[in-house]
């Protein structure tokens, strides 16, 4: 495993920062806000990206996707991050891709994948019910009924849950957590959006008595599906914040030459200097954490689920420290709407909760390592 | 590939067959070899064990053969080290001929300074120390105002260096001289070796706060120093401290595993052992369980850095200004690991001497002392985040 990108994932990753910059740069993200855009972000954008062959980075060809891995989709990510361009990616391309490709039979396969690396089908995972990441409190449940299944339950947090054509719930079953494919249009689902502070959306999901055919729980991947899946969600929900979290510092440290005061750049100052140099040390941490975490999707290696906690914990720590010294070192007018770098600040709060922030695994990661 | 692969398994056979099997335990701190004139072997294996690596130029892997090195790819010398972990050998020669001086000699020195000095290097025949800080000039250290006057064929040198790791044993010292004292301060700079056995060189050990005493204050009193022993130009000593100065950075990033190679307790063990712990096998004190999750995961990020940013350089050969990044965060992560152990072993790591603690529980309380220093020699964090700021980042003076 070599840490760093061979001439074809420097390729991958150049053509998606320019994407990016040039489709979706932060005042897209203001616009939708703006606009109170409904999805949440651009239908017309992720067609394109699709068309890019993005959405079906981890779908196996003979489904119509290009199998090019999660490294590849990792660097997208990261892309996407820089400019904080809202995309189904997550949700999508890596965490629904990965759901069915790690758990689906073949017939949820066919059914599924296809649409997915088309771009046509969005979907969510519906899994955390309280305040906090906490599978293992999941109360929303799966109860046979006739030839198939009766589901019950509130999902407080579903990122990109309102858009989205096919619902993955995690509920529990007689034999533990269960993944479940739900139409988003299945009678008893109902969806209310939740407008998150960083400008995309969640949604609230409640389920009612929804009745799915006996062919609509995930039996592949064993007990350890969920725990698959979710690191999949994490590492990819990682490389997102160090892409969010190298444009936050890339911005500071041009401000920290621009701007003068006492007839000089602020960025003379040792105070300033010494803490430009500590976030700057958290980034080249982050960097070598996902990119690790990532080729060892692609490897299947056995130490990804300790990998997976490493960089989430590191990227909620970087973006942490850097999307809070950006603002201070901005100034006053890092405090305004109009200036962007506060966008930053925002989806640092949002990515660290999401699918647990930097206690939880420190936590999971001290379990793992046997202490 | 195939190749790495047939050298792979020779290699492993070679050391099977000649690693002494007391080679193979973990090294104490006071079993370090570190060769010179008068080596000190504790067990008769370390001297057999030397002798065999160095042989090969196995001490350094990737010298070229014409200077007694190994001639090892880059590829090879991963292999070797590789190889080396996974039997358990011990380094088979601690110097910083090896880990500064050498590096330097490869990129700067004549044909004549090379023949010279880098096999006695590889054999761990001549033992090196480091000449650069002053009373004066510490982080500043280009302000240093240690003499070098020419006088025929020779230098003669007068000054007073402090902080001198190991000078009271080693053979020959790496000093920085100031050649013209009318120029700006970098740039009446030269680098000169000295023969420690010269007359006027005096080296007196000075006691720190772990009881340890591993440096010197060093006196050169009208020293006479053969010309030839200056590397590169008179007055461009500077850009080649600077550069010996990345390579010890880069040999620092290895304080944050050394005790790895010491067979030390780790720590979430010796956290259990005093604090107990829960039916799931976990640290019982969940606060200490934290703090210690936080840095065993900021050692492997760091670590993964370490050799991603080794990968990333591999082209160029030079560490580069990334080795201030690299010493910066062994330093502190080897401090934070100590702070642990103390805080996980109470008073049983709060004894000085005799009787009622371990031996081992003795060590820990001086090595916590002792690794106080990490922040402090080849240059402090301070002046590490200085370099990052200016080097890597471009912040303006
Ligand atoms: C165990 C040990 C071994 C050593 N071995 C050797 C050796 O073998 N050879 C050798 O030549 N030297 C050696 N040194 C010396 C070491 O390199 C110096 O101690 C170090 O460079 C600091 O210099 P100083 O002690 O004069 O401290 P000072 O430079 O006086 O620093 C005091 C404090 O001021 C801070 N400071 C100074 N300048 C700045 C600045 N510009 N910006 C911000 N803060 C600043 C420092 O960070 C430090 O906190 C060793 C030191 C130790 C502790």
């Amino acid at each position: 495993m070599a840490l760093t990108l061979d001439a074809e994932a420097r390729l991958i990753r150049d053509q998606a920062v320019t994407f990016f910059e040039e489709r979706s740069p932060v005042r897209a993200l203001r616009a939708l806000r703006d606009a109170g855009d409904p999805d949440g972000f651009s239908r017309a954008l992720w067609r394109e990206m699709a068309e890019l062959g993005w959405a079906g980075f981890l779908v196996p060809e003979a489904h119509g996707g290009t199998e090019a891995g999660a490294l590849g989709l990792g660097l997208v990510l990261e892309a996407a991050g820089r400019t904080l361009a809202p995309t189904p990616l997550l949700s999508t391309a890596l965490i629904g891709a990965s759901a069915l490709v790690l758990g689906g039979n073949p017939a949820q396969r066919a059914a599924q994948l296809p649409a997915i690396a088309a771009g046509t089908r969005l979907v969510a995972l519906a899994l955390e019910e309280g305040t906090h990441h906490d599978p293992a409190r999941t109360g929303a449940t799966a109860r046979r009924s006739g030839n198939g299944w009766r589901l019950d339950g509130t999902k407080s947090f579903v990122p990109d849950g309102g858009a989205a054509d096919l619902i993955i719930a995690v509920v529990r079953t007689e034999d533990g957590l269960g993944l479940f494919l739900v139409p988003a249009d299945a009678p008893g689902v109902t969806r209310e959006r939740r407008r998150m502070v960083d400008g995309r959306n969640a949604a609230a999901i409640r389920f009612e008595g929804v009745s799915l055919p006996a062919g609509a729980r995930l039996e592949g991947g064993g007990p350890g599906l969920l725990d698959a899946v979710l690191d999949r969600a994490r590492i990819g929900q990682a490389a997102e914040m160090l892409g969010a979290t190298g444009a936050a510092f890339d911005r500071t440290l041009q401000y920290l030459k621009d701007r003068r005061q006492f007839g000089v750049p602020i960025g003379s100052f040792q105070a300033l200097k010494h803490r430009a140099a500590r976030m700057f040390e958290a980034m080249e941490l982050l960097r070598s954490t996902v990119l690790a975490a990532l080729e060892a999707i692609d490897e299947g290696s056995p130490d990804l689920p300790r990998l997976a906690s490493l960089a989430k914990a590191q990227a909620g720590e970087a973006f942490f420290l850097i999307g809070n010294e950006a603002i201070q070192m901005h100034g006053g007018i890092g405090m305004t709407d109009e200036h962007e770098i506060g966008f930053y600040l925002k989806r640092a709060r949002v990515a660290q909760a999401t699918f647990g922030d930097s206690a939880y695994h420190r936590d999971r990661y001290a379990a793992l390592s046997g202490f | 590939m195939a190749a790495l692969e047939s050298f792979r398994r020779e290699t492993r056979a070679w050391l099977e067959a000649n690693c002494p099997p007391l080679m193979r335990t973990p090294m104490p701190d006071d079993e370090v070899v570190w060769g010179g004139r008068n080596p000190v072997f504790k067990h008769p294996e370390q001297k057999v064990w030397l002798e065999r690596m160095a042989a090969r130029g196995w001490t350094a892997p990737g010298w070229s053969r014409a200077w007694g090195g190994g001639g090892l790819s880059p590829g090879e010398c991963d292999v070797l080290a590789e190889e080396m972990a996974a039997l358990g050998c011990r380094a088979p020669l601690y110097s910083f001929g090896l880990s500064m001086l050498g590096p330097v000699l490869l990129e700067y020195g004549t044909e004549a300074q090379r023949r010279e000095h880098l096999p006695p290097i590889v054999r761990g025949e001549i033992r090196w120390c480091q000449g650069y800080s002053e009373p004066g000039a510490g982080s500043d250290l280009a302000g240093l105002q240690t003499r070098a006057v020419r006088d025929g064929e020779t230098f003669v040198v007068n000054g007073h260096k402090i902080w001198t790791s190991y000078a009271h044993y080693a053979d020959w010292v790496f000093a920085l001289v100031r050649t013209d004292p009318r120029a700006k301060k970098h740039e009446g700079i030269s680098f000169l070796l000295i023969d420690m056995a010269s007359p006027g060189v005096r080296a007196q050990p000075i006691r720190l706060i772990s009881g340890y005493s591993v440096f010197c204050e060093t006196f050169l009193e009208d020293v006479r120093v053969p010309a030839g022993n200056l590397v590169g130009e008179p007055n461009r000593g500077w850009t080649i401290a600077k550069r010996l100065l990345e390579h010890e950075r880069k040999s620092q990033g290895s304080f944050s595993d050394r005790h790895k190679a010491r067979g030390e307790v780790p720590l979430p063990l010796l956290a259990k052992r005093h604090l107990g712990e829960t039916a799931e096998g976990r640290i019982a004190d969940p606060v200490l369980r934290d703090r210690i999750a936080a840095y065993a995961m900021r050692d492997h990020a760091f670590q993964l850095t370490r050799r991603r940013l080794a990968e990333e350089r591999a082209a160029t050969g030079s560490p580069g200004p990334a080795s201030a990044l690299i010493k910066l965060v062994a330093t502190e992560l080897n401090q934070t690991r100590l702070e642990l152990m103390l805080s996980s072993a109470g008073t049983a790591a709060l004894g000085w001497e005799g009787e009622g603690f371990g031996a081992d529980e003795l060590r820990l309380t001086r090595d916590w002392l002792r690794s106080k220093a990490n922040t402090i020699e080849g240059g402090t964090s301070e002046v590490q985040l200085n370099i990052i700021a200016k080097r890597v980042l471009g912040l303006p003076d």
